[in-house]
C-alpha cells in the first residue's frame, strides 16, 4: 500500500542508518505529514542538515537537500535564502549540531530572522558518535564522556531562540508525534525564523547509559519529563524542575531578512550611481 | 624630470596622508596620464601612530611599487622625519612642518621648512587641510605633477562640501611655495 | 579625461570587487578582517544596486557557508578574507571541493601565525591554500602582482571556478590588496564570462555528478526542477553516500584529473628576459615586481637574469620549472616566508640547477636591492 510518506522519500536510500527504536523515523514521518498538507511543490523545498544521525535525513527525502558540515547548515541554508528567497528553506539539525557547534548560528539566524524553519532533534545525546554528552544531556545524567554523571547546565533551546529574536518557537515531543507534526506545520508556514525542538529517543546510546533499555522505557520517559504549557504553568517551582515543556511558545509576525533585504537593493538602486 | 620619482609623506595617523598621497597618484596617473602607485604602511590605530603614504610616479609601467630611495619628502612629525630622511636620496627634496618637526637634521638647499599645521589653523579654522596644503607646496616645489591635474584630483576625492577650502588650501600651498623658492 | 577607455586610479581590493562584478558575482558574505575588508565594504555598497545580496556573517565559517549555499542556489558568489579568517573557512572549503560547488575565496596574505601582523604583507600562506582544508583534493589558485591583474584575475577566478567546478582561491597579499594604481576597467562586452554548464538532459534522468568528457558534471542550480543530493560524504553520480571502494577511488581520481587534465588552460605565467638567462627569479605577487626590477638592475650589470613570473600558484608549473632548471644555471625563489614556493621549485627542477630560496619575514615588501645582493652573492660561491 502507498501512504503519503513513499511520495516524499528516495526509496533506494533505505533501509535507513538509524537504529531500531530511533525517534529521527518519528520526525521524518511528520515533517513529510506537515508537509504534505501544505501541499508544497518538491521542486522548491529545499532540506539543509548539519552532521550527526539526524542530519541524514536529507539524504532520504525527495527535495533538494544538502547534508553540509558539522553545526553549519543554517549558515548553508541562509545563502540559499538569500539567493532565492522564494525556495522553501528546512533546516534539521541535532541537538549537539545546533547547540554547541552551530550554536552561534543559531543566535544569529533568530536575531536576522531569516525565513527557516529550524527543527532540532533534541535526543540529549550525541549518537552517532557514541553517546557522548552534548549541551542538552539534563544535569546528572551520564554520557560516554560523563561516566561520572554531567555537571553541566542545559539549556533550553526554545528559550534562547526566543530571546534572540525567533519569529516561531514551539517544542514536541517523539511520543506525541501529532502534535509535533502540526507544530512543524505551524513552523513552515510562518515567515521568519521557526524553530521547533522536539524530543526525542536514542535507546542505543542514551537509553543504555542511562537505565533506559528499551525504546519504550526511553517514550515512556519523555512521556514523564514533558508536560504541557497550561499544565506547567501550574506547577510549583518544586514540581517543575527536570521536566520540560512541549506546546507553542512564541508566534510574532515579524518582516524577515529577505524582506528587509528587498528595502536594501530598492534604496541602493533609488540613490543611483553604479559606477563608483 | 626623472623617469622614476619617489615620494614618501610621512606623519601620524589621522593627518590625511594615505588622502594626500592617493590625490597625488591619481593627478598623475589619471590627469596627467603618467604611471603611477600610491601604498601605504600604517599600524592599526586609525589616529595616532606611525603613518607612511608612498608615490610612485614614472612614464613607464612601474615594477617594484614602493619607495627605493625617497625624492620627495614630507614629514609632518619629528618622529618620522628623523626616520625618514636617512632614506632621502643626496638631492632629494625634503619638506617639513616647522610647526612640529624642529629638529632637522642635514639641512640642504633642498630642505624646505613651514609651519604648515598653524597656517591650516589660522587660515581656515582646522588643522584638517594640512595634507593639502602640503600638497600644493609639493606640487609648487617641484612640478611633480601639474598644478591643473592636482586641482582635478583634490575636487574629485574630498566631499563635496568640503571641495572650496581643500581648492583654497591648495592655492595656498602653491603661494607658499613661490615664497619658499624666492627666499632660496 | 580619457573618454573611452574607463581609466580609474583603484585601491587592489576595489578592483577585486570591479572584476568581480563584471564577472557576474551576484552574492557576498563576509566577515570584516584586515587587509580585505574593503572588498566586503565595496560589495556591500555595490551589490544590491545590481539586485544582488549581501551579508555581513556572523563569523568566517558562516560566510564560507552562505557563499557556497547561494551558489547551490545558482548565484556566483565571493567572500574575502586574510590569514585567521581563512583557518577558519578552510572545512567549508572542503565541502565546495567535494560537492563541486564553483565560488571564489579571496585571501589577502597577511603576517602570521595566527594574528600575527594585521596590516603586514606576507605570502605565508601558499602552501595553505594548497592543502588547508584536510583531504586528499586539488586547487586552483591565482595570484596577481598589479592591481589590474587583481581585476583580470578575479574575472579568471570565477571562470575557471564556473568551468571547472571548483573553488578558486585569490591570494593577495597586503601590499596589492592596499595598493592604489591606474586600472583600465574593461567594457563588459570586452570580456569573456563562462557559466556553469546545465544539465541537457530532463530530471528524471540527471545524474548530479556523472561526469562529461571533460571530467566536470554538469551543474543544476537548486529551485529549476531538478531534485539531487548534496553532502560532504564521499558519493556516487546520483550523489548518494558510497561506500564502494571502486565508486570512491574513482571519484577522488576524477576530481583531481578535472583539474589536471586542462593544466595547460589554467597555468597561467609571463616570462621576462628568460631567453638567455643564466640566472633565473621565480617570484609571484607583489614579490614579482621587486624581482622584475632587480632583473633591470642586474642587466644593467651585464649579470644574464631573468624572471618566471607566476599568476597561477596552484597548481604548480613544474613543467615550465623543469625546462628552466635545464637552461640556467641558479634559480634564485624571494618570497615572503621562509620557503614554500622553493619546494615546488625544487621539486620541479629534480637537480638540474641549483634552487636557492630568498625569504624576507619582518613584514616588509622584499626590495629589488637585497634580491641583486642575493644574486651577487650566490654567483661568487
Amino acid at each position: 500500500m502507498k501512504t503519503i510518506i513513499d511520495n516524499y522519500i528516495r526509496k533506494e536510500m533505505f533501509p535507513n542508518i538509524w537504529c531500531p527504536g530511533c525517534g529521527n523515523g518519528i520526525v521524518l514521518g511528520a515533517i513529510i505529514r506537515a508537509i504534505d498538507e501544505l501541499k508544497w511543490d518538491k521542486n522548491e523545498i529545499v532540506a539543509v542538515s548539519g552532521i550527526g544521525c539526524s542530519s541524514r535525513i536529507t539524504g532520504y527525502v525527495d527535495f533538494c537537500t544538502m547534508n553540509t558540515t558539522h553545526g553549519r547548515a543554517l549558515p548553508f541554508a541562509t545563502g540559499i535564502k538569500m539567493a532565492k528567497p522564494d525556495l522553501k528553506v528546512i533546516v534539521v539539525m541535532g541537538d549537539g549540531d545546533c547547540s554547541a557547534i552551530g550554536g552561534n548560528h543559531f543566535i544569529h539566524a533568530a536575531r536576522r530572522n531569516i525565513d527557516l524553519t529550524a527543527i532540532i532533534i533534541n535526543n540529549m545525546i550525541y549518537g552517532m558518535t557514541g553517546g557522548q554528552y552534548s549541551p542538552l544531556t539534563p544535569t546528572g545524567k551520564f554520557g560516554s564522556t560523563a561516566p561520572y554523571g554531567n555537571i553541566d547546565q542545559t539549556f533550553d533551546l526554545a528559550e534562547l531562540a526566543t530571546a534572540a529574536g525567533a519569529s516561531y518557537v514551539a517544542r514536541g515531543t517523539v511520543y506525541n508525534a501529532r502534535q509535533s507534526s502540526s507544530l512543524i506545520k505551524k513552523a513552515l508556514d510562518k515567515k521568519g525564523f521557526s524553530v521547533v525542538e522536539i524530543i526525542s529517543d536514542c535507546p542505543i546510546s542514551y537509553g543504555k547509559m542511562n537505565k533506559m533499555k528499551s525504546p519504550v522505557d526511553m517514550l515512556k520517559w519523555i512521556k514523564d519529563i514533558t508536560v504541557s504549557k497550561k499544565v506547567w504553568e501550574a506547577l510549583s517551582e518544586e514540581e517543575k524542575e527536570g521536566k520540560l515543556v512541549t506546546g507553542e511558545f512564541v508566534n510574532i509576525d515579524r518582516m524577515d531578512y529577505s524582506e528587509k533585504y528587498k528595502g536594501i537593493i530598492k534604496k541602493a538602486q533609488e540613490m543611483g550611481g553604479n559606477k563608483q | 624630470m626623472k623617469e622614476r620619482l619617489e615620494i614618501c609623506l610621512s606623519g601620524s595617523g589621522g593627518q590625511g596622508l594615505i588622502l594626500a598621497g592617493i590625490i597625488l597618484a591619481e593627478a598623475a596617473g589619471i590627469y596627467d596620464g603618467k604611471e603611477a602607485v600610491q601604498s601605504q604602511s600604517y599600524g592599526p590605530e586609525a589616529r595616532g601612530g606611525a603613518s607612511r603614504s608612498e608615490v610612485v610616479i614614472s612614464n613607464n609601467t612601474i615594477d617594484y611599487p614602493k619607495v627605493m630611495k625617497t625624492d620627495i619628502l614630507l614629514a609632518l612629525t619629528q618622529t618620522a622625519c628623523d626616520k625618514y630622511v636617512k632614506n632621502l636620496n643626496e638631492d632629494g627634496i625634503l619638506l617639513a612642518d616647522s610647526t612640529i618637526v624642529t629638529e632637522v637634521p642635514n639641512i640642504s638647499n633642498k630642505t624646505y621648512l613651514f609651519p604648515i599645521t598653524e597656517t591650516a589653523q589660522k587660515k581656515f579654522g582646522t588643522k584638517l587641510v594640512t595634507n593639502i596644503i602640503s600638497l600644493g607646496i609639493i606640487v609648487g616645489l617641484t612640478k611633480v605633477v601639474s598644478q591643473e591635474a592636482i586641482q582635478k584630483a583634490v575636487c574629485s576625492r574630498v566631499p563635496v562640501k568640503a571641495k572650496e577650502v581643500n581648492e583654497k588650501a591648495l592655492l595656498l600651498g602653491f603661494n607658499i611655495a613661490k615664497d619658499l623658492r624666492t627666499k632660496k | 579625461m580619457n573618454n573611452q577607455k574607463n581609466i580609474k586610479l583603484l585601491q587592489g581590493n576595489e578592483a577585486c570587487v570591479e572584476g568581480a562584478l563584471l564577472s557576474g558575482v551576484k552574492f557576498f558574505a563576509g566577515y570584516p578582517i584586515t587587509p580585505s575588508s574593503e572588498i566586503a565594504e565595496g560589495m556591500a555598497k555595490k551589490l544590491p544596486k545590481i539586485g544582488g545580496k549581501f551579508i555581513q556573517m556572523e563569523d568566517e565559517i558562516a560566510s564560507m557557508a552562505a557563499v557556497i549555499g547561494a551558489s547551490m542556489a545558482g548565484l556566483k558568489s565571493l567572500t574575502a578574507t586574510s590569514g585567521p579568517g581563512m583557518c577558519l573557512k578552510q572545512e567549508n572549503l572542503g565541502f565546495a571541493i567535494i560537492n563541486e560547488i564553483p565560488c571564489v575565496v579571496v585571501n589577502a596574505q597577511r603576517g602570521g601565525p595566527s594574528t600575527g601582523l594585521p596590516t603586514k604583507p606576507s605570502q605565508g600562506d601558499m602552501m595553505q591554500a594548497r592543502w588547508g582544508t584536510h583531504g586528499d583534493h586539488p586547487i586552483i589558485a591565482l595570484a596577481p602582482s598589479t592591481v589590474n591583474e587583481i581585476l583580470t584575475l578575479t574575472i579568471k577566478a570565477f571562470n575557471f571556478s564556473e568551468k571547472y567546478r571548483t573553488p578558486v582561491i585569490l591570494l593577495l597579499d597586503e601590499v596589492i590588496a592596499h595598493m592604489r594604481e591606474k586600472v583600465e576597467i574593461p567594457a563588459p562586452e570586452d570580456i569573456e564570462v563562462i557559466n556553469r554548464k546545465k544539465p541537457t538532459v530532463p530530471p528524471e534522468e540527471y545524474l548530479p555528478f556523472k561526469p562529461d568528457e571533460d571530467g566536470v558534471p554538469p551543474m543544476a542550480n537548486f529551485g529549476e526542477g531538478y531534485r539531487y543530493h548534496i553532502t560532504g560524504l564521499v558519493h556516487n553520480y546520483k550523489g548518494l553516500p558510497t561506500s564502494d571502494s571502486q565508486e570512491i577511488d574513482a571519484f577522488i581520481r576524477r576530481l583531481h584529473n578535472k583539474i589536471e587534465k586542462s593544466i595547460k588552460d589554467i597555468i597561467i605565467i609571463e616570462r621576462y628576459l628568460l631567453d638567455d638567462a643564466k640566472i633565473a627569479l621565480i617570484a609571484y605577487g607583489s614579490v614579482a615586481r621587486a624581482a622584475e626590477r632587480t632583473v633591470k638592475l642586474a642587466r644593467e650589470e651585464g649579470l644574464k637574469v631573468g624572471l618566471l613570473k607566476l599568476l597561477t600558484i596552484w597548481p604548480f608549473c613544474s613543467e615550465e620549472v623543469n625546462k628552466l632548471a635545464q637552461q640556467v644555471d641558479l634559480i634564485i625563489v624571494p618570497e615572503m616566508n621562509l620557503g614554500q614556493m622553493v619546494l615546488e621549485v625544487e621539486r620541479a627542477s629534480r637537480g638540474k640547477c641549483r634552487v636557492v630560496p630568498y625569504g624576507r619575514v619582518d613584514g616588509e615588501l622584499i626590495n629589488p636591492i637585497e634580491i641583486l645582493g642575493k644574486i651577487r652573492e650566490e654567483i661568487k660561491k
